[in-house]
């Protein structure tokens, strides 16, 4: 309150000035404080796109939610993807705050999912066609989500750091779960082992480009400078897909499991994974909603979203 | 009468036993499944977490009895629930209709109010049974009645909550509900019925009788039907057969196929 009250005294610039002091000091942000309109609209769009990719990333694994092989497995992808929905609901609440000095709701998120101005996350795109890739999902998506949503577990914005610091906790249960899972495939029979092989090598590419391209150069826009400015991460993409490299390869190999990458290796002298970039141009085309399961997705959840608007309406009658 | 020093249970208990762990079992087995496919397209997403933390129950319900199947030596959980053709099942038919035109993949256009409805009508019923068998005579039934009957409670609330919003929201949803109860009730007698050997479950008190059930469910019902002003169903039918004798539609052959998919590669594997 007290910051509202001494803002309000002060020029745009040193607000902004008053505003980085205290990002620097390690002070959290909250959604009623003072914020430059960029800080606003980096974390609109990061905690949206973070959101919404967590309710899309339900939609390849709930092929899989009727059809797990056990009652065991039913009950802990059901359980799974539930979390799934739930860190989706948590972070679209965050992201509805930082939008409410704008006049926009959820419905505006959900319209611009659908006409593709805002983004989901590249692996969300992806084919899923075995359980041996539900298991991959878990495994290695969940375990690439936890090394990147570590990073920002400190970050400078309050609320979307609590929101993380439940979800990476949930997390760990689901890449253990997935973890399960290839391991009952890996130690099982040749047509398993067959199975979550096959999905490795599906998966590889996608996982690489699950952190986004090393710089700007790439893909011509990267927001990683200005998330970094502003505290909200710390480590760069590259430096995430090699922590990622360095936790997940050994375990990869350990199941007797090989790596589609034939140049992949470890180069002492760097301290540096060695690996073949991903198609980057292919990269971009997926995000832009021309992946392989793109528009089957984004379809489901505007069918399921029209479906029910019925549903809606007469919910805002009984309000 | 229950197990007395190790003598094996009298074999008309022993059927009757086995008849109503089945229905129980399949009924919450199909609808779990039917919930699971609701999966991301529910009317929004606090719904999408609230419906699927049902279905997991529900599911979890399910492994329950067939857990206590197996330990009267029907065999294993995971072949009971995934190998057993359709004519083995039990679950009344109103719990395998598919949740509307569509595949839950590709161009579902799944019914909410039936959903609704169905759920409703199906959790009040399984709350009265639950209710019920805490006084089973068979032991380890009353006990997990005991633990399914405290997560029922939140479920009966959930559905009741959806149910009365919906009935008093006016004319298309209003619409869209009475044609629902009209589908569900056509059928609930299925839901209702305990089967072939119902006499003799409840003369070995695994459960109280058919007719005492069926009573109580309505003397729940009937406030909330008099808060939504609409007449409650006198009777109700079992217009699509009778699941409790093994008679199904082809919605549950259909969802037999996709539910033990993976299972099916390789049922002596572990997964």
């Amino acid at each position: 309150m007290s910051d509202v009250i001494f803002s309000n005294q002060l020029t745009e610039k040193e607000k902004y000035e008053h505003f980085l002091k205290r990002i620097k000091e390690g002070e959290k942000i909250e959604a009623d404080d003072w914020m430059p309109d960029e800080y606003r609209f980096t974390l609109i769009k990061l905690i949206s796109m973070h959101g919404i990719s967590e309710i899309m990333g339900a939609l390849p694994e709930k092929e899989w939610v009727p059809k797990a092989p056990s009652l065991k497995r039913k009950l802990g992808i059901m359980a799974k993807v539930q979390d799934e929905m739930g860190h989706g609901q948590l972070l679209l609440r965050v992201a509805e705050d930082l939008m409410k000095p704008l006049g926009k709701t959820r419905e505006d998120i959900l319209e611009d999912l659908f006409s593709g101005r805002l983004k989901f996350h590249n692996v969300f795109h992806m084919e899923a066609p075995t359980w041996g890739d539900a298991g991959l999902i878990g495994w290695l998506v969940d375990g690439a989500a936890i090394i990147s949503q570590t990073n920002m577990l400190n970050a400078s914005y309050g609320p979307y750091a609590r929101a993380l610091k439940r979800i990476c906790a949930e997390e760990v249960f689901h890449a253990q779960h997935g973890e399960a899972i290839i391991m009952a495939l890996a130690e099982g029979t040749k047509e398993q082992r067959e199975m979550v092989q096959e999905a490795v090598n599906r998966w590889w590419e996608a996982l690489l480009m699950f952190f986004g391209p090393a710089d700007a150069s790439t893909t011509g826009t990267s927001k990683q400078d200005i998330t970094i400015k502003y505290r909200i991460r710390t480590k760069t993409n590259e430096e995430l897909r090699q922590d990622f490299f360095s936790k997940y390869i050994p375990r990869v190999l350990s199941l007797g499991l090989t790596l589609p990458d034939e140049t992949l290796h470890f180069d002492k002298e760097q301290a540096l994974w060695v690996y073949k970039q991903p198609d980057w141009n292919r990269f971009k085309e997926i995000i832009k909603n021309n992946g392989p399961k793109s528009k089957d997705r984004l379809e489901l959840r505007k069918m399921a979203y029209i479906e029910n608007q019925w549903v809606r309406e007469a919910l805002n009658m009984a309000k | 009468m229950k197990m007395v020093d190790g003598k094996p249970m009298e074999q008309a208990y022993q059927s009757a036993l086995l008849s109503l762990l089945y229905q129980l079992a399949d009924d919450d087995f199909i609808l779990a499944y039917r919930g699971s496919e609701w999966l991301g397209l529910a009317p929004h997403i606090e719904e999408d977490v609230a419906f699927s933390s049902i279905s997991q129950d529900t599911m979890g319900h399910a492994a329950m009895f067939y857990q206590l199947l197996s330990d009267l030596g029907e065999g294993d959980v995971d072949h009971l629930a995934h190998a057993r053709s359709a004519k083995e099942r039990k679950n009344a038919i109103l719990l395998e209709m598919v949740n509307g035109p569509g595949h839950y993949l590709s161009k579902p256009r799944y019914d909410w109010a039936f959903a609704v409805v169905r759920n409703y009508f199906y959790v009040q019923a399984k709350k009265v049974r639950m209710e019920s068998l805490k006084n089973s005579s068979y032991e380890p039934l009353a006990n997990a009645a005991l633990k399914v009957n405290m997560e029922l409670y939140y479920h009966l609330l959930h559905w009741k909550t959806w149910f009365v919003q919906l009935m008093q929201a006016g004319d298309e949803a209003r619409k869209k509900m009475e044609d629902a109860i009209k589908r569900v009730s056509a059928d609930f007698d299925g839901v209702v019925s305990l089967g072939p050997l119902s006499k003799d479950i409840a003369t070995f008190k695994l459960i109280e009788s058919e007719d005492i059930l069926k009573e109580k469910w309505k003397l729940f019902m009937q406030p909330v039907f008099d808060s939504v002003n609409l007449e409650m169903p006198d009777q109700f039918g079992i217009q699509s057969g009778d699941g409790r004798k093994g008679e199904h539609s082809k919605d549950l052959d259909d969802a037999l196929i996709i539910l033990s998919e993976v299972y099916q590669v390789d049922p002596a594997a572990s997964w």
